[in-house]
């Protein structure tokens, strides 16, 4: 039975192959005022950009790291490239691409969703875009989609130097304060008022170089009565050293629009994955979020969404599944501002092996948002008794005129279900699989088809060897 | 070859410490229905999660071979593919799994090819119909929200899609009203018309074997047959009762 147990040497191997870092441009490792204005210069800043960064900086320098999550004592910013770069320019066509990075996103299938299924792609390796392109059609309706820096220098430069870095300030806590000072490559979208993007944009992001960071920046406006659906996916080769993620998304929902923002994060066991996300919906708008955690050593995440407007509202659907080695502090808060908005958090988790999920939520409900409602709900699988799974909710209402309901559940598999399953014919670990896949179908139901595939296939992946 | 196709052989079955079954002997030909009854409690269904394998049932002493096969050892799945089938008294809700895909990838499973999916659609349709279950009960998730009644004729669809050559039927017709213990017993036909299979059905009452042709009865008092007989047995036991069975196990008990 003990081998069947052992689990660390599942196979990986379609995120986990690694290219050597020749032919790069890399600054030494650790923070330091100059290693800052190093990358400053080297992305030609606008003056207001570099004072960020080196106030950025300066906030860093005096916050704590967080002490109510997981232990990130493993992580020491003196050993973390924050800035490495292929020597090459981004493309808008694959063959431009350096072959070995074309063929990293070539394995990950990126070109090929991209003449399939998308109406945009960006592709990030390490810390800045290789391939930015979207289709003709969407880009003569007068849709932005390129990386943050030359949209800097673009027509709309005024406009991201009002919202970069607005809803996720640099104060907000240490590792935004990081990505303020060092953030590099991500991408810029601007949808225009009414324009319906019918099909997806999607970013991927590959950190390739081993004890580095990515702090991709990506900042999406929708204006009112838009429609977009953005997908990012990320992932990482495995090394035995730390790797850093502290990226920052900022969306922004005009009056009546929608967003759908779907992620699937694949990092290797090594990752730290220290991520922001926040968006502002305005009046009648809708922002939905899809998120499937499944790699890093250790997460934070926990998207927010700002319901500013009257009637406005916010859909998290998510879910976690943690394996040895994993420790994966994910959930949503929300922030209800506007009246009769309304919020609706679904989540699960799924922890093996050892692994350790906590779901924390946070509902806010001012005075102001009278006619709220807001429902939370949790759901847990342990697939063993190492393993471990925490919820954690929080809910601060300030009017008597709200709706508000939470539900939580943690549970193991039953051995009923799959001696049902298993009576069938089939077999202990399928039996198993086929109900981890289950509890998690209405997250992957929410996502494009080749992702749910793709998040089925890494459920069968983490699932085998689970017999024991 | 057909007279012990199914061969139960002086079976003792514990559950944690206690012991069931003391020492059942049963055979079953291909084509042959056998019923066992009993009054509640009385190890029935306790038998049949033997005969299928539940690692909750500990077979002390004894041997179940199909088709001379000795499956006494086998887990479930493998006693499942040699062609032995359950049908629950209490189907398990798997959330997120359809009932259709279910199905597919048990025939899968079963027999280790890959199954046409029009082919697959098409016998659905046609078996779900035969059952009078609505068809969209098979893009529901298995079981979750089924009446009692839709949970045994999903039952009876799995016996009638998966095709096993020896059904245990553990009082399928219990909670059902009369027109689905009627849909459900032209099930049964259907399946012994299709396969020609060994069938075992466990139940307390007789409603379901109105319509069946049985070829046997057994008479189950804690843990022993007590009485095997006919199918004119059925009658006898709904006039009489087991009042006559009960005194006679009295007589055996140790």
């Amino acid at each position: 039975m003990e081998a069947k147990t052992y689990v660390e040497d599942i196979d990986r191997s379609l995120y986990d192959f690694r290219n050597e870092d020749t032919d790069a441009y890399r600054l030494k490792e650790g923070l330091t005022e100059e290693i800052v204005l190093k990358i400053s210069k080297e992305k030609n800043d606008p003056d207001w950009m570099r004072e960020l960064r080196l106030k950025s900086l300066d906030i860093y320098n005096n916050m704590k790291v967080p002490d109510w999550g997981p232990s990130l004592d493993g992580l020491d910013i003196d050993h973390i490239a924050t800035y490495v770069r292929k020597n090459a320019k981004l493309a808008d066509n694959w063959d431009d691409v350096p072959a070995e990075v074309k063929d990293t996103f070539e394995k990950l299938g990126i070109p090929e969703a991209e003449r399939k299924s998308l109406a945009g792609v960006g592709a990030q390796y390490d810390s800045e875009l290789v391939y930015h392109n979207v289709r003709e059609d969407v880009a003569r309706s007068g849709v932005v989609y390129s990386d943050i820096e030359s949209a800097l220098r673009g027509e709309y430069a005024d406009l991201i130097r009002e919202k970069f870095m607005h809803l996720i300030p640099p104060e907000d806590h240490k590792f935004a304060a990081l990505h303020g000072a060092v953030w590099s490559g991500g991408s810029f979208v601007y949808v225009p008022k009414d324009t319906v993007v019918s099909i997806p944009l999607q970013s991927y992001f590959r950190l390739n170089a081993k004890g580095a960071g990515q702090f991709e920046h990506t900042l999406i406006i929708v204006e009112d009565g838009a429609q977009l659906h953005f997908i990012e996916g990320c992932s990482a080769p495995k090394y035995n050293v730390a790797n850093l993620h502290a990226g920052c998304v900022e969306l922004y929902v005009g009056k009546g629009a929608g967003l759908r923002y779907s992620t699937i994060e694949n990092w290797s066991k090594n990752m730290y994955n220290l991520n922001s996300k926040r968006a502002l919906v305005e009046e009648g708008g809708r922002i939905e979020w899809v998120s499937g955690s499944f790699g890093s050593h250790i997460s934070y995440l926990y998207p927010m969404s700002i319901l500013k407007g009257d009637n406005s509202k916010m859909e998290f659907t998510g879910i976690s599944f943690a394996n040895n080695e994993q420790n994966l502090d994910t959930g949503a808060k929300v922030v209800h501002i506007g009246r009769n908005t309304s919020s609706y958090m679904n989540t699960k988790s799924i922890s093996k092996g050892g692994g350790a999920c906590t779901f924390r939520s946070s509902v806010i409900i001012n005075k102001s948002a009278e006619g709220s409602r807001a429902s939370v709900s949790c759901e847990s699988l342990m697939l063993d008794s190492k393993s471990r799974s925490d919820t954690i909710p929080a809910m601060d209402i300030r009017t008597p005129h709200a709706d508000i309901g939470h539900e939580a559940q943690i549970g193991k598999i039953s051995d009923d279900a799959v001696f049902y399953l298993m009576s069938r014919g089939m077999s202990e670990e399928d039996a198993r699989a086929l109900i981890v896949s289950g509890f998690a179908d209405n997250v992957s139901k929410e996502l494009p088809l080749e992702y749910a595939i793709e998040m089925n296939n890494l459920i069968r992946l983490e699932m085998k060897g689970s017999i024991g | 070859m057909s007279e012990k196709f199914v061969e139960i052989k002086n079976l003792h079955v514990r559950v944690e410490d206690k012991e069931i079954l003391h020492g059942i002997d049963l055979s079953i030909g291909r084509g042959e229905t056998h019923v066992l009854m009993g009054p509640n409690g009385t190890g029935k269904s306790t038998l049949g999660y033997a005969l299928i394998g539940s690692p909750k049932y500990e077979v002390t002493q004894g041997s179940i071979e199909l088709d001379g096969r000795d499956i006494t050892g086998e887990a479930v799945n493998e006693r499942a593919k040699a062609g032995m089938f359950l049908s629950f008294q209490n189907p398990i809700e798997v959330p997120g799994v359809t009932l259709s895909s279910f199905i597919r990838s048990a025939i899968e499973q079963r027999t280790g090819k890959r199954i046409k999916l029009w082919e697959f659609k098409k016998k659905l349709k046609e078996v779900m119909e035969l059952l009078k279950m609505d068809e969209e009960y098979a893009e529901r998730d298995l079981n979750v929200g089924f009446s009692g009644g839709e949970k045994k004729k999903a039952e009876i669809l799995q016996l009638l899609m998966l095709e096993p050559s020896f059904a245990i039927l553990d009082e399928t017709d219990s909670g059902l009203d009369v027109d689905a213990v009627r849909t459900v017993s032209a099930g049964i036909n259907e399946y012994r018309k299709r396969c020609n299979g060994a069938l075992l059905i466990i139940t307390h009452s007789s409603r379901i074997l109105e319509s069946l042709r049985v070829d046997r009865t057994h008479v189950m008092i804690e843990g022993r047959i007590v009485r095997t007989g006919g199918a004119s047995l059925v009658d006898e036991i709904n006039r009489e009762g087991y009042e006559q069975d009960t005194s006679l196990a009295g007589e055996v008990a140790p």
